[in-house]
């Protein structure tokens, strides 16, 4: 049994299609590409950046997103809501359930890119393991909430009165810079829950985890257009964001004082809720 | 509407039965339960291709499209021995006289949409003539359309009265009253048009003029045949009922039969009391009759498409 | 054909439908190869497969055919010794220990498993209780997944279910349930008990162990820590002995009201916290403004779903004098299409009765029915050979006097009673020393309000019946049981409030 094992592994197949080891293998490069209404274009700019890591490695050539990829996003997401939102709240839990499962069968190819975006091979594990459990904190979520905040509401007047909490609608999320697996499932897993759909800009510096999480998500019976992900730049894109008119909610997680007011300012333009996270998300 | 007068014989539709959507849709989810296999099936899909009302309704329809369908209602698919006729061929009334020749005395009937079909927004007397037209070219049936905006208007009266000059203006062509569910909104609104079409002298009530979406669906047709079974324990009188657009599989249509034996039972499980309106379903019922006979899944290739 | 029948229908004086279709329906029945029984079955106490300590078993049969099935073990008060001791050591040791959020991981672990295993476990619990596979593959094993996954996510979310209140587990529960729903049973009382921290020893009916001793092969492929459930396997002197047992905290008990009544009395004086959910004789109200037709359909299934076997059935059926005939007439016809025989078949309607013994005593109830004069009807269809059966039954001309309109008869029998206002069926309605469900068919909203408000039922449903969900609250009034399963009611009852 383990001559066997050893034989083949030096071979590298024993199935006798190749005798001898095999030259070095040239790996085949993954396209980062964008996530909108359930599939994998690339911007509508044709443009890239090159986000750099601290060793100085080039990470890919990513998509810099233009207001134009945030436009078609947001149609997606609003053609999304209303069967998202619809939809029992159990069948949402279960879909949370499922990218978790997803996410947990793609561990190291998570960890990989945590690790070539910075991270030590143990805080990326730690970072990953935190991404699935609290998918599945939210998954339990879907079908609690609404007992916890809704009320039948005693009034003096001959009348049944109830209150209940209904999705917010569409919501544009400007995801944290750091922690950027973990960090996006934060932000992005709530949203959903509540029936909610979104468009995530993803860390600018770190974003292979979040086009990665895209096929996790793409292959979890998620709806095409309850989530999308674009990368690009904040600076470039949090200004539409923030003053489109069909977007019912922001949220914000830097510390960025200017920022933070530039959205609360622009949001105002039809009085879009505004949540800004201040704390930390890594933080389980 | 006049309440006092006639009121033994025409209700007042406000007040026809109200109906829960989602019991309903449960009931009619729990008929797609029903497991039909062996015999049952073959027996089920020769009596579904019999009830099709063969259909081309489109403004490019010319003389040689309906004496294609024509040959295709008589000999569906003559490789194999023992397959029934579809029911009836449907076309508009120019095409009635084609398809009247066509079929010459094979016992299928020619069906003809009439009443500035599909919309209805046409006076009486034009929707009267239309329907004259198709009767004197040879249609032994006429479908015709509600006027849906009266309907929403409330105007039950003059639907009613409509479907009654239809009626008379059919002679003994025997009428079928789209209802067009599509576009009435909730099925409270479904089966007090049923009852309306029924009263004013229907003698078939049909879905859908399969122009709009959505069409005809297992729930607007429960609550259809529930209306027919209401009529027929008020009056004796027996209803046809069409479910039309939308059925293009035999499974689906298997489903409907099924609805039809536990809802009316054993005398309307025929294409005298129940037809589908469909077009490409004869294939989709050919290919599984052919399956079930020979026992290997089929493709589309091997069977006609006109 | 067609003629013929048009020429009847105006002929005769009595139209009627004829349901005896000249195209029916072929057997269908689902394939027992996709489930595996072994021929016998130990207890399953801390992890393991454990004899009975008595040495003896008992047979479970087919109720459909009479046939053997699979041999149990007959627990005895050292099997139950063994399985509570197993219990407290796992909750001591393991399961109060560990963080709140890899408990949940464990349940939904568990829910998932019953997902991928769902048609066997659906055709096992069909041949062992007698019930359509239609029911239990589509409601008996998807709703039994549901509550181990509603559950599961309770578990790390007790601190926002009661703000500024600390929880804690009770400790060991004792869980005897019925033959009714065995497996939903089993999930329903098991998830929320392991959610919430609690370890279990769980007993299922003896005529129906099967599903509970699948779900033990589950649990133990699950990789769930020995001990944190035991299902133990008997009648009810093992049932008696886990309630008598000094180291359970907890007993919850579904079931007869006679049995409530038991252990009610046995914990007395002890610290058992107990929550009991039993019989019932439900009211199901059809007013005049009601949809009629699915008012109906909501009749048929509130009464003959699972042959009847339901301890929240609309049994009493209370129907407005001016649209009695009516619906009289259109469930008359509905019951004419109900097919009665093999569970397995897919076309099943209603299956086999669980036992001789429920056999027998639904027939006693039809007799005493007729006996008291009130008007017998059942459907016209042909019963199987072997194997315990019932047609579907109605009765009308029922006098709220009549036993049959008073006693829980646990079958496919329906009491049919009349009536004029508002105030007098609610008066009737509550006239029962039940309270468990009643049914409400209205057009008219503030109509259902009112009546809701009115009833004294834990359950009522308005405009459908017996309908089941993970998320809401289940449980009786009177001697129809106390506490609250189901939802985060459910929770409540099994945390200690410190």
């Amino acid at each position: 049994m383990e001559k066997t094992i050893k034989k083949s592994s030096l071979s590298i197949s024993n199935n006798g299609l190749e005798k001898k080891p095999a030259a070095k293998r040239l790996e085949v490069l993954k396209t980062y590409k964008i996530y909108i209404g359930g599939q994998f274009p690339r911007t509508e700019s044709g443009r890239y950046y090159i986000p750099v890591n601290a060793a100085g490695e080039k990470l890919a050539n990513v998509c810099l997103c233009s207001r134009k990829d945030f436009r078609d996003a947001v149609v997606s997401a609003r053609g999304a809501f209303s069967g998202w939102s619809g939809r029992a709240a159990f069948n949402r839990s279960q879909i949370l359930y499922r990218m978790a499962e997803m996410l947990e069968g793609r561990k190291a190819q998570f960890i990989e890119e945590l690790m070539k975006q910075d991270s030590t091979k143990s805080k990326a594990e730690k970072e990953v393991n935190l991404a699935i459990d609290r998918l599945i904190y939210y998954a339990g979520w879907c079908d609690k909430f609404q007992q916890l905040f809704s009320a039948v509401n005693p009034v003096a007047s001959s009348h049944f009165n109830f209150s209940v909490p209904e999705p917010t609608g569409v919501v544009a999320i400007i995801a944290p810079q750091q922690d950027s697996l973990l960090g996006l499932v934060s932000v992005m897993a709530p949203v959903i829950a509540g029936g909610n759909t979104c468009i995530i800009l993803a860390s600018e510096t770190k974003p292979l985890c979040a086009v990665t999480l895209a096929e996790v998500l793409h292959s979890s019976d998620l709806p095409g257009g309850v989530v999308n992900i674009l990368t690009g730049k904040p600076a470039e894109l949090q200004s539409w964001m923030a003053d489109h008119m069909d977007v019912n909610a922001t949220i914000y997680c830097e510390n960025n004082s200017e920022v933070q007011q530039l959205i609360q300012q622009k949001s105002a333009q039809n009085l879009k809720r505004v949540f800004l996270c201040r704390k930390e998300l890594g933080k389980p | 509407m006049a309440l006092a007068k006639p009121y033994l014989t025409i209700p007042d539709f406000t007040l026809s039965p109200r109906i829960d959507q989602v019991g309903v849709e449960e009931r009619a989810s729990r008929f797609t339960k029903r497991s039909i296999k062996k015999e049952s099936k073959m027996n089920g899909l020769k009596l579904v291709l019999n009830m099709i009302d063969l259909t081309t309704l489109e403004g490019k329809d010319t003389d040689g499209k309906v004496k294609q369908l024509c040959y295709k209602a008589m000999h569906p698919h003559d490789a194999i021995e023992g397959i029934p006729t579809v029911a009836a061929v449907c076309v508009y009334p120019s095409m009635v006289k084609v398809a009247k020749k066509a079929l010459g005395d094979s016992g299928i009937k020619v069906a003809s949409v009439a009443t500035a079909f599909p919309s209805g927004q046409a006076p009486k007397d034009v929707k009267i003539r239309d329907t004259r037209f198709a009767v004197n070219e040879g249609a032994d049936e006429i479908d015709m359309v509600i006027s849906r905006g009266k309907f929403h208007a409330g105007e039950y009266q003059f639907v009613f009265d409509e479907i009654a000059a239809i009626k008379e203006a059919c002679g003994e062509a025997r009428l079928k009253v789209i209802l067009e569910t599509g576009e009435l909104g909730t099925f409270d609104k479904v089966r007090r048009a049923s009852d309306i079409a029924m009263h004013a002298g229907a003698d078939f009530i049909k879905t859908s003029t399969g122009k709009i979406q959505p069409a005809a669906t297992m729930p607007v047709t429960l609550v259809m045949l529930e209306a027919i079974r209401d009529f027929y324990y008020a009056t004796g009188k027996m209803i046809g009922m069409k479910p039309a657009g939308g059925i293009s599989k035999s499974k689906l249509a298997l489903h409907y039969l099924v609805m039809v034996k536990e809802v009316l039972g054993d005398a309307w499980l025929n294409n005298e009391w129940f037809r589908f309106g469909a077009s490409s379903l004869a294939n989709d019922v050919l290919m599984q009759i052919v399956k079930e006979q020979t026992g290997l899944y089929q493709a589309a290739n091997y069977f006609s498409v006109d | 054909m067609a003629v013929k029948a048009k020429k009847t229908a105006r002929k005769s004086n009595t139209i009627k439908l004829k349901f005896d279709t000249s195209w029916s329906y072929d057997p269908a029945p689902e394939s027992k190869s996709a489930a595996s029984i072994k021929p016998k079955y130990d207890h399953f106490i801390n992890g393991a497969w454990v004899k009975p300590a008595g040495g003896k078993y008992f047979d479970s049969i087919n109720p459909a055919n009479e046939e053997k099935l699979s041999e149990v073990a007959d627990g005895n008060e050292a099997d139950v010794n063994k399985a509570v001791s197993a219990a407290r050591n796992a909750y001591e040791q393991t399961w109060q220990k560990m963080p709140a959020k890899e408990r949940a991981k464990y349940i939904f672990r568990i829910a998932r498993m019953v997902q991928e295993k769902a048609r066997e476990l659906a055709i096992i619990e069909t041949l062992d209780g007698g019930k359509p596979i239609r029911e239990s593959r589509d409601f008996d094993v998807p709703t039994a997944a549901n509550h181990f996954f509603y559950y599961a996510g309770w578990a790390d979310k007790l601190e926002y279910a009661f703000p500024n209140r600390k929880t804690s587990a009770l400790g060991v529960a004792g869980q005897i349930i019925p033959w009714n729903f065995p497996l939903l049973m089993a999930a329903w009382k098991i998830a929320p008990a392991l959610a919430t921290g609690n370890t279990v020893v769980l007993k299922p009916a003896e005529t129906t162990p099967l599903t509970a001793l699948k779900l033990a092969e589950i649990i133990q492929e699950s990789d769930l820590p020995p001990g944190v459930v035991n299902i133990i396997t008997g009648a009810g002197a093992t049932g008696a002995d886990i309630v008598n047992h000094p180291d359970i905290n907890k007993i919850a008990f579904t079931g007869s009201t006679d049995v409530g009544k038991l252990i009610q009395r046995a914990v007395a004086g002890t610290n058992k916290r107990v929550t009991l959910e039993l019989g019932g004789k439900a009211a199901n109200i059809i007013f005049e403004d009601a949809p009629l037709d699915q008012a109906v359909e909501g009749v048929i299934n509130g009464i003959y779903f699972n042959q009847g076997h339901v301890c929240c059935a609309g049994s009493r059926l209370y129907v407005q004098e001016s649209v009695a005939k009516q619906v009289i007439r259109k469930l008359k016809d509905r019951m004419e299409t109900l097919i009665v025989g093999d569970p397995l078949d897919k076309n099943t309607d209603i299956g086999a009765i669980n036992s001789r013994q429920q056999l027998d005593t639904i027939q006693r109830y039809i007799k005493i029915g007729k006996q008291e004069g009130a008007e017998m009807y059942e459907s016209s269809c042909r019963l199987p050979g072997k194997g315990f059966f019932c047609r579907p039954t109605l009765f009308t001309n029922v006098a709220q006097s009549n036993r049959i309109a008073q006693e829980e008869i646990f079958g496919p029998v329906l009491s049919v009673l009349t009536f004029r206002t508002d105030d007098e069926v609610i008066e009737k309605a509550n006239n029962s020393p039940y309270g468990l469900s009643a049914g409400v068919w209205t057009d008219k909203g503030s109509k259902i309000f009112n009546l809701t408000k009115r009833m004294r039922a834990g359950v009522v449903w308005a405009n459908t019946f017996n309908k089941f969900d993970p998320t809401s609250p289940f449980g009786g009034y009177k001697e129809s049981g106390f506490g609250r399963e189901g939802g985060f009611a459910w929770v409540i009852a099994l945390c200690e409030f410190n």
